[in-house]
């Protein structure tokens, strides 16, 4: 079989002519193209991650010093609130499925997603769900009470939730925004699933797709079957609230802890939602920067879609002090320690793809090292909380938000700063600055270390979460004082990140085609690339065709 | 202790090869065109640490399954003390059903002899949201939820106060709904329990500001939320204040209990604890003067 | 590293001819499984509450078995199975036939539905906010009956557009993923028939 791949580097910058601005974004608005949704999703998602971001270093302000007055008790609720909610459904969501909208056509040899015009619709209603959310700051007691914005926890306990406790719309602005965004994620998954299946180019077999490819689907799966419970327990509370249902209604024999069930149910599994693309960047960067294939492919498929189906038996580990008794309890704590295996597999495959490789420390591949050892800390502690007894103190106290927060940042958002850097020559033809990227990595890492590191202390100390303040006396002072400083820390790499990003724009190292000498698909086309992604369809033999081009003498077919 | 030593050696082993392999496999500025030899997988090396992962938690597993089943199974011994405690937005109420004794956020335990032990046996639910008992040098954290009974023991075998606070998110001032446990020697503990058994003394003849203040309490909206046991006042949607004075802080733990914030409290409790459910009674000074007079004599 | 032209050279097995599912299918079955997700919640939250309501009418007392909407709605199954069948064919008739029969079904049992909620709240004083079983009945029957109005709807459009020539033997696919949702709506009512008309009974 003759086939027809010709790997013509179109490597010339074109030159765009100046077009009016209406019609600039008239095109983006009407736009079905993937890459252009996933950008719009990923800029979207750094917007939010920058007021999230605003939320946070409020409350370390506000948390700094024991008996602080620096915001009212109700502001601080609707903080903590508004940061969880914003960061897990209107930053990481967006900017994973971004990614994926944008990667996973180009990696497959696909021209566009199986359905273009489903991909905007979710685009556009996950945006009016965000919109939504930061519209109730206008509502209630008005702006500089932060309004109507949701107090009520990113997890909105019954029955808390219940118009009784909760009048006005505060939780109503929850729970719709959330409903949207749930809609949006629904159809990418879909459309990512959908493309993956049945829009692969010749040759490109299950088993021979990029390891990011396999984590979107398998996030998507996932996506299917935890972001509907969520729905299902948000209409049952609008039913609740609105139309005197009882679903969560304590009075009337309904159960609180039922919300907390079908919550927990969506929950767990959101997060690993959120954490399979993340795996999905390390398994494209470090290979790339080792110079050398991935370790057991095999075992990271295997492992990947393993974890996706554990991670939807372990929800109530989030649940241990509720008293589900021993045979519940030492249920979830089985299944949640099952988890750690697969998860250890990957961490291994990891580490046996750097050995005998030759690393590069270029930014993308720091972000991911430190990806490697944050992640590596973070399941750790996760062990340590999957022990029920462990668990009983530790819940809902400082350590359990110093653990998930080294899962969101210390691996999550690192593993997206590689990402970015690598991948931003491929989506706009240009390099990131390389001492920039430096300067942003070790300030955020030494801030997330300074913040969080410390923060496993006030609880072990047993300081409780979501308190707008604590008693001097109880030892907590310091560590809070360090857990704002590294805040600060944080902050200022972030602003180096966003003028790296701005600035790389106009005035970047022009990166061709595959600045980066890697062997998947997407860097195959221009940077950027045209609309229709390739020219003429790919034919592929192996996991890397562009290491076959490469490297004629020793093809990747022969040894897989 | 097992599970922080695993962890512990999970985590410098794996480190510490991460480390090394990052040292000794860098790029060296010598040979940037070579490529290194192409390893895809080796299936024993694969195998072993898939399989000792399996026994490393089979291990915890077990372990940790003796651990719930010796806390949450641990059959009650004869000399247990029950208290019902029952959580509110933002107080905690405690009944001693079996002593007849009703109080509010400051529990009296007795301490427990590893011979003879003594555990008190803590049921707990919610009248209102969520709410978690959770006071760390005693035991871990149980959650009180509404239509729902959840029980935990502790066995204090020092005498002192334990410190703690609610742990699940109530409302507005989840904050400061304070925990404050005070193990006392079985022949304090029955002293206490002896008075607070009794009602209020209604002998205020000593006291003229004192039994001024008893009528313009009983003739305020104050009975339609608290109990003084002996008198008029039967409310029970605020904490009991029979025995208030002999409590060492108000408002469930972040004031001290003194006539000054006494006053300041009645007066307003928004300005010491912004969300709290009690309303000001909008009293004049007169009235705040005489009615704080007859709260400090409730011991 | 750049080439102008290059060849991937040939395997040395022949790989069998690129075919791929088709798109429509895989996103109808992906649609399903998150649907049969949220229904899979609301029949939890029935199947918990059974027999835990504090007042009022009790399922045994006021609940009599839907046997004609049941019934037509199974059948509608069949007819709408037998129109993607006949347009495979090229009957567009036969298709039209099926399209219609499937939408009067449907809209048979919406109407059994209604009458029984009717039923419910007038003689009976059930509604949502009665009790427990009023919430999760009203909900779980209702987000189902939510469905079959979706479902007809499209059917109806299919159906106007076949009665006015528009469907050809190359739609043929599409009705077939509008048919899957179809079954999946009939498989759902077999689910909350069990639970709520036998099981909570």
């Amino acid at each position: 079989m003759a086939n027809g791949t010709v790997l013509e580097a179109v490597d010339q910058t074109l030159e765009v002519k100046r077009r009016p601005p209406l019609d600039v974004v008239y095109e983006w608005v009407s736009t079905v193209d993937h890459k252009k949704i996933g950008l719009m999703y990923i800029v979207y998602a750094l917007i939010f991650l920058v007021i999230g971001g605003l939320e946070a270093v409020v409350m370390r302000i506000q948390l700094a010093v024991p008996n602080n007055h620096f915001v009212s008790p109700q502001v601080f609720n609707r903080l903590f609130t508004m940061h969880g909610t914003t960061m897990v459904f209107f930053v990481g969501m967006p900017i994973l499925f971004g990614f994926g909208n944008y990667l996973v056509p180009l990696m497959i040899g696909a021209r566009d997603m199986a359905f273009p015009r489903l991909n905007a619709f979710s685009f556009w209603i996950s945006a009016f769900g965000g919109f939504l959310l930061y519209f109730s700051y206008l509502g209630g007691d008005g702006l500089y009470g932060m309004g109507s914005a949701p107090d009520v926890g990113w997890f909105a306990y019954a029955p808390l939730t219940a118009k009784v406790f909760s009048p006005g719309h505060s939780t109503d602005y929850w729970t719709l925004a959330i409903l949207l965004s749930g809609i949006g994620s629904t159809g990418t998954a879909l459309n990512i699933v959908t493309t993956t299946i049945c829009m692969r180019c010749k040759g490109m077999k299950l088993s021979r797709m990029p390891l990011f490819v396999w984590l979107m689907v398998v996030a998507s799966g996932i996506v299917f079957v935890a972001v509907s419970p969520l729905t299902a327990a948000q209409i049952m509370l609008t039913i609740d609230r609105y139309l005197g249902g009882h679903f969560f209604d304590t009075q009337a024999g309904g159960s609180a802890v039922l919300w907390m069930h079908f919550f927990w149910i969506f929950g767990h599994p959101e997060v690993y939602i959120l954490v399979l693309p993340a795996f999905g960047f390390v398994n494209e960067i470090i290979p790339v920067f080792s110079r050398k294939a991935v370790f057991g492919y095999p075992a990271m498929v295997a492992a990947s879609v393993g974890i996706g189906f554990i991670s939807l038996s372990v929800w109530a580990h989030h649940m241990f002090t509720v008293g589900m008794g021993p045979a519940g309890n030492t249920f979830f704590v089985f299944a949640t320690m099952v988890i750690s295996v697969p998860t250890g597999i990957k961490i291994f495959n990891w580490l046996a793809t750097l050995w005998g490789g030759k690393i590069i420390f270029k930014v993308p591949m720091m972000f991911c090292i430190a990806f490697l050892f944050q992640f590596l800390v973070a399941g750790l502690t996760g062990i340590m909380l999957s022990a029920a007894p462990f668990n009983w103190q530790l819940s809902a106290s400082y350590f359990v938000v110093a653990h998930f927060h080294y899962v969101l940042v210390g691996a999550i958002v690192t593993a997206l700063f590689g990402a970015f850097y690598y991948w931003y020559p491929k989506v706009t033809g240009r390099m990131m600055s390389e001492s920039l990227g430096k300067w942003h990595f070790w300030l955020f890492i030494i801030g997330f270390h300074l913040t969080f590191d410390f923060m496993h202390v006030p609880g072990l100390l047993g300081m409780p979460r979501r308190i707008y303040t604590y008693e001097a006396g109880r030892g907590w002072e310091w560590w809070n004082l360090i857990v704002g400083i590294g805040a600060l820390f944080q902050v200022a790499g972030i602003l180096c990140f966003v003028y790296n990003l701005v600035r790389s724009y106009f005035r970047g190292e022009i990166a061709g085609h595959d600045p980066w000498d890697a062997w998947t698909l997407e860097w195959a086309t221009p940077s950027p690339p045209p609309a229709y992604n390739f020219a003429v369809e790919p034919t592929v033999s192996s996991r890397r065709p562009l290491w076959d081009l490469k490297h004629p003498e020793d093809q990747d077919f022969n040894y897989e | 202790m097992l599970v922080l030593s695993i962890t512990l050696a999970i985590f410098l082993i794996v480190a510490g090869l991460l480390l090394y392999a990052l040292i000794r496999f860098r790029q060296r500025p010598a040979d940037s065109k070579r490529e290194p030899a192409q390893i895809y997988g080796s299936n024993q090396i694969e195998l072993s640490w898939t399989v000792i992962p399996i026994l490393i938690v089979v291990m915890l597993f077990l372990s940790t399954t003796r651990i719930i089943l010796e806390t949450e199974a641990a059959p009650k011994p004869s000399g247990a003390l029950d208290v019902t405690v029952i959580g509110h937005q933002f107080w905690w109420e405690y009944r001693y059903a079996g002593l007849g004794v009703v109080t509010a956020n400051e529990l009296h335990v007795p301490i427990s002899d590893p011979a003879k032990p003594t555990p008190t046996y803590l049921e707990m639910s919610s009248a209102d949201t969520d709410h978690s008992f959770w006071v760390p040098r005693l035991a871990g954290k149980m959650d009180l939820i509404p239509n729902r009974l959840n029980t935990m023991w502790i066995d204090p075998q020092t005498p002192g106060l334990y410190l703690g606070q609610c742990a699940q998110y109530c409302g507005v001032q989840h904050a400061k709904m304070l925990l404050r446990v005070y193990a006392q020697s079985p022949e304090d503990f029955a002293a206490w329990i002896k008075q607070q058994r009794q009602s209020a003394s209604q002998d205020l003849s000593g006291n003229a500001a004192a039994a001024e203040g008893q009528t313009v309490f009983m003739h305020s909206a104050c009975i339609n939320c608290h109990t003084i046991a002996g008198t008029a006042a039967t409310g029970r949607f605020g904490p009991d204040l029979t025995h208030l004075a002999s409590r060492d802080t108000i408002a469930a733990g972040p004031v001290q209990n003194t006539p000054e914030n006494l006053r300041k409290w009645i007066a307003d409790p928004n300005s010491m604890k912004p969300g709290v459910l009690m309303p000001s009674m909008h009293l004049n000074d007169h009235d705040l003067d005489v009615i704080t007079a007859y709260l400090t004599t409730l011991h | 590293m750049m080439q102008t032209t290059s060849t991937i050279p040939i395997d040395a097995q022949v790989e069998p001819p690129w075919k791929l599912p088709s798109r429509g299918i895989v996103g109808m079955m992906c649609l399903i499984l998150a649907e049969s997700a949220i229904f899979l919640i609301f029949v939890v939250a029935y199947i918990y509450y059974i027999g835990k309501s504090l007042s009022g009418p009790l399922p045994a007392q006021v609940l009599d078995l839907p046997i004609l909407g049941t019934i037509c709605l199974l059948s509608s199954s069949f007819t709408v199975h037998h129109a993607v069948s006949a347009l495979r064919k090229n009957n567009i008739g036969g298709c039209t036939l099926g399209l219609a029969g499937t939408v009067l079904l449907g809209a048979i049992f919406l109407m059994t539905t209604a009458r029984e909620w009717y039923h419910l709240i007038h003689d009976f004083g059930l509604t949502i906010r009665t009790n427990l079983f009023g919430t999760t009945f009203y909900s779980l029957v209702g987000l189902h009956a939510t469905h079959v109005v979706i479902g007809v709807t499209m059917l109806t459009v299919a159906l106007a557009l076949s009665l006015s020539g528009r469907v050809k033997e190359t739609h043929a696919e599409r009705l077939e993923v509008l048919s899957l949702y179809w079954h999946f709506v009939d498989g759902v009512w077999v689910v909350v028939f069990l639970v709520v008309y036998v099981l909570g009974r």
